[in-house]
């Protein structure tokens, strides 16, 4: 660890695990209710189980992302964290507004837009929080070297941040509401996030791999660019039914199954960085992650968001089980694990040691990406039967869910899988620390 | 790879090219909102019900387990159509009955069946939950549900 400040993001990677953690049980006990439908029917209902999942799941990526922004930005900007007391106040808010939502849940206490369920005044505490964080990053890169990945970085988080707001407003009318609740869901994971995502990608590679800034920061541009020029148009697939008109059709169609290239190009960038660089970096965890990350992203966001989005496809598939695979394998390969490989880099420098509990690591990197896999392979059998016997055959909902059984419990047990996975995890970040860097890597040069 | 290219031609690329789609998305988005409010859905029949059925439906996370013209959770039936499926346009009073009697009696503790809580809706709310539905399912949503089972 090169700068003193660096170490503010140790709190935001352990908060941002412990809610990980958190939001695997809530979704393994959300699957056990598929299996077993009378599992706390009562006491903590299926709606409560998945709005604490979800919220979970984006609460703790976007700390894990403050958290990589305050640990890049000082070797980025070559200078220290503005404020790191404003980092530590932003997070205590963060974290007390997303604890406190969680919690409300338990009681009933909620909003009614899925994803957005966090009552107002949690909404204006992650709204502060958020913007406090946006100063203090913004100012540490104003002050220092203004790099490529940083400024995309702060690009990607300011427009999260913007789109963000459309959250407050609520039209009555509910196709004007879903029209601009898209605003913010799609615009996040399959705009700006990408923004986020690349730029995070870049850093690492430049760090792992050793090739030029230049040639990273090209590549980073280009993702960037096809992202966007993608994914903005994209949001059409979003609207071929909820009541906007029917252009939407061919033109969220053609622009949406262009989103496959950026992540298509995020893989060939990171593969071909590390075969450029030949530089044999010691943590050999966190270069799986990476190379994980790209993969899985490609697949999930790609390859199944492509499955499903040209709109007479999607005519038979809306809002199947097609629809929860792919959700599930795109935020897991895009952004939990990209948050993984930046914490399994970053971890042993803020500990001050060299990389350590790799194989522990790796095993968690095979056991919870493999029981991702598995997980998205059932819903998407599931899907592609319920998807005929449903739209096809125009059998009743229930009577299709109960063909589907098979899969649910396929499902629940990936799901345990990866509770698993993550509890190997923490262990091998939080743990004690036994073999530090492979007998392989013991001569080749730290570096960074 | 990409030899040709420089960095800064590259950056102008994605920031030119971005501003570009983003300012057709936005006119697009103006344009689709014009058209909910004057042709896709009843905008002028959204009545005080319907707002309060929307609110009924909000207030309780209906989409945590039920879609909504496709979105939401996928745990509970589709309910934009529900009120087709009830048989509303042929027989309003009859579908309005059912889908308030079929709230009433939840959760059915049948063994083995998904659960549904009981909300404790007053007669006022199911009647405007019956409502927003029954606005719902005017939208017109290009011909989806291939099916009436959604």
């Amino acid at each position: 660890m090169k700068y003193q400040t660096q170490k503010v993001a140790y709190p935001f990677f352990v908060m941002a695990l412990v809610l990980f953690a958190a939001q695997v049980i809530f979704g393994t006990m959300a699957g056990l209710v598929y299996v077993m439908p009378e599992f706390l029917s009562e006491a903590m209902p299926f709606h409560i189980m998945r709005m604490s999942h979800t919220n979970l799941l984006i609460v703790w990526l976007l700390i894990g992302f403050f958290g990589a922004t305050y640990y890049l930005l000082p070797e980025e900007t070559e200078n220290e964290i503005y404020s790191p007391t404003l980092a530590y106040l932003q997070l205590a808010i963060f974290v007390f507004a997303g604890a406190a939502a969680l919690i409300g849940y338990q009681f009933g206490i909620h909003e009614g837009r899925h994803y957005l369920e966090q009552p107002v005044w949690v909404k204006v505490l992650l709204t502060i929080s958020f913007l406090m964080f946006l100063f203090n990053a913004s100012l540490t890169v104003l002050k220092g070297r203004k790099t490529a990945i940083s400024v995309v970085l702060m690009l990607g988080l300011w427009l999260a941040a913007i789109f963000w707001l459309f959250a407050f407003y609520t039209p009555d009318n509910m196709s004007l509401d879903k029209m601009y609740w898209w605003y913010i869901v799609h615009i996040w994971v399959e705009g700006v996030w990408e923004l986020i995502m690349a730029s995070l990608l870049g850093f690492l590679l430049i760090k792992m791999t050793g090739v030029d800034r230049e040639v990273i920061e090209k590549w980073l541009y280009v993702i960037v660019g096809l992202a966007l020029f993608t994914g903005l148009l994209g949001t059409g697939h979003h609207y071929y039914w909820i009541g906007t008109p029917g252009y939407w059709q061919p033109i969220g169609g053609f622009f949406s199954a262009l989103e496959v290239l950026p992540f298509f190009a995020m893989v060939v960038f990171a593969f071909y960085m590390f075969w450029r660089g030949r530089r044999n970096h010691p943590n050999q965890a966190a270069v799986l992650w990476t190379l994980g990350t790209v993969v899985m992203a490609f697949f999930g966001a790609g390859v199944w968001g492509f499955m499903h989005t040209l709109s007479f496809i999607n005519f038979y598939t809306h809002g199947t089980q097609i629809t929860a695979a792919h959700g599930h394998l795109a935020f897991f390969g895009a952004y939990v694990m990209l948050n993984l490989a930046i914490i399994s880099y970053a971890m042993p420098h803020l500990r001050g040691m060299q990389p350590y509990n790799q194989i522990l690591n790796m095993w968690s990197f095979w056991i919870m990406t493999s029981a991702m896999a598995f997980m998205t392979f059932a819903l998407t059998f599931a899907g592609v039967v319920q998807t005929h016997l449903q739209r096809v055959m125009g059998m009743s909902f229930m009577e299709v869910q109960d063909q589907l059984q098979l899969f649910y419990v396929f499902r629940l047990g990936a799901g345990i899988a990866v509770v698993i996975g993550v509890a190997l995890f923490l262990y091998a970040m939080f743990g004690p620390a036994r073999t530090q860097v492979p007998a392989s890597a013991a001569q080749a040069p730290a570096g960074g | 790879m990409m030899e040709g290219l420089s960095r800064a031609a590259a950056r102008n690329i994605f920031l030119g090219g971005s501003l570009f789609f983003f300012v057709v998305f936005v006119a697009l988005t103006a344009h689709s909102h014009w058209y909910i409010v004057t042709q896709s859905t009843d905008h002028a029949g959204l009545t005080e019900s319907v707002k309060h059925g929307k609110e009924v439906w909000e207030e309780h996370s209906c989409i945590n387990c039920h879609t909504l013209l496709g979105e939401g959770a996928y745990f509970g039936p589709e309910l934009g159509n529900v009120w087709v499926r009830y048989g509303g346009p042929d027989s309003p009073e009859g579908a309005r009955a059912g889908i308030k009697a079929w709230m009433q009696i939840q959760p059915t503790g049948i063994p083995g069946r998904r659960q549904m809580p009981n909300f404790d809706l007053t007669d006022a709310e199911l009647d405007a939950l019956v409502d927003f539905f029954e606005w719902m399912s005017r939208i017109n949503t290009q011909g989806w549900p291939p099916h009436v089972a959604g």
